[in-house]
């Protein structure tokens, strides 16, 4: 059905929010296991901290810092629509200001984080 | 010109399960789906079952999935439609009895679940029951439900949880939460209140796209998921 079903944004901006925030519960879980090893095995810690800062590591945080923007901004959006219903009929515009949010906030990120791939 | 009617067909008696079926059908612009899913009865194949009635857009009867989306058969035309493929399948997320038509009776069982009446715990008034303009326009829009359940059955919330009292229900429930006259919100509230009451409802807005009345479908969930925060504050 979800497939089937033509999704507009607000379906669109709901299956982001469910994706990001699965995404986030998984790291979580990873965090819990890597803070959980640097105290029961220092090594294992020092080797997974390594990972993180390889380049995959560093697309991984990239693509969870996004995860992370969008489902905060779309987290916002949905509280002004509970808060004050009259904003359901500016849904679309909403999520447009989400994406552009998105843009200039999380391409400065993106560029931080990924600069020591490209040893800068 | 012709088009090209993919229509999701099955019947019980015959069929394993549900399958596309093609049907290459004469149309103008301004034709609706109805009037193609008519031409394929009337001409081509006398099997084909859907509801319909007054094919005005007024009794609800003959909503369905038309290219992926939730719409009333007698209220879209082949030129809004926008290419000569299109497809037509029952309303997502009820059984299905026969080809186009589905077992209604889960979200009639809903609606009447909200108590959509009057509820006034004094003596009958002797004249109507007076009510200022601005009281009526409180509750205006959702006085525009014709039960055709395209809300309900594009909810992915209801396609994923059944139980789901559902979008229309929960506006029949606030055509009668915001009117003055009445003396049942609390009890509506209560009802509301349930797990499978709006708190399923995850602002998704496929309801309000679906609505052919142009109800705010949404805006209503969310004006009495908030009555029910402040009642119980």
């Amino acid at each position: 059905m979800l497939i089937r079903y033509r999704a507009r944004e607000g379906m669109l901006a709901w299956a982001f929010h469910r994706i990001s925030g699965v995404a986030i519960w998984v790291f979580v879980i990873f965090h819990v296991i890597d803070i959980f090893l640097s105290g029961a095995d220092p090594g294992a810690y020092d080797t997974v901290l390594q990972i993180y800062a390889s380049p995959i590591g560093r697309l991984a945080e990239t693509l969870l810092g996004a995860a992370l923007l969008y489902h905060a901004l779309n987290g916002l959006r949905i509280i002004v629509m509970d808060f004050w219903p009259i904003f359901t009929r500016y849904h679309r515009q909403l999520w447009y200001l989400n994406w552009a949010l998105f843009t200039i906030v999380g391409l400065p990120v993106a560029f931080v984080i990924l600069k020591p791939i490209f040893g800068q | 010109m012709q088009v090209d009617l993919r229509i999701l067909r099955y019947d019980p008696e015959r069929d394993a399960g549900p399958h596309w079926v093609s049907y290459s059908v004469e149309a103008e612009p301004m034709d609706r789906v109805l009037d193609l899913l008519h031409r394929v009865k009337y001409e081509v194949d006398g099997s084909l079952t859907f509801r319909r009635s007054c094919a005005h857009g007024v009794c609800g009867s003959d909503a369905m999935l038309i290219n992926g989306r939730n719409r009333l058969a007698c209220k879209i035309r082949v030129e809004q439609l926008g290419r000569r493929r299109m497809s037509v399948a029952p309303l997502p997320g009820l059984p299905v009895i026969k080809d186009l038509v589905v077992d209604m009776d889960g979200f009639f069982a809903k609606y009447r679940s909200v108590q959509p009446f009057l509820i006034s715990n004094g003596p009958p008034p002797t004249r109507e029951r007076l009510q200022s303009p601005e009281d009526r326009a409180r509750y205006d829009d959702t006085t525009k439900c014709i039960l055709c359940a395209a809300c309900t059955s594009s909810c992915p919330s209801f396609w994923a949880q059944p139980s789901y009292v559902g979008p229309a229900a929960i506006v029949q429930a606030h055509r009668f939460i915001f009117d003055s006259r009445d003396e049942g919100t609390d009890e509506r509230l209560e009802i509301l209140a349930d797990p499978d009451g709006v708190w399923r409802c995850r602002t998704i807005f496929n309801c309000t796209d679906a609505c052919p009345r142009g109800i705010e479908v949404t805006r209503a969930i969310l004006e009495v998921s908030a009555a029910i925060v402040e009642r119980q504050a």
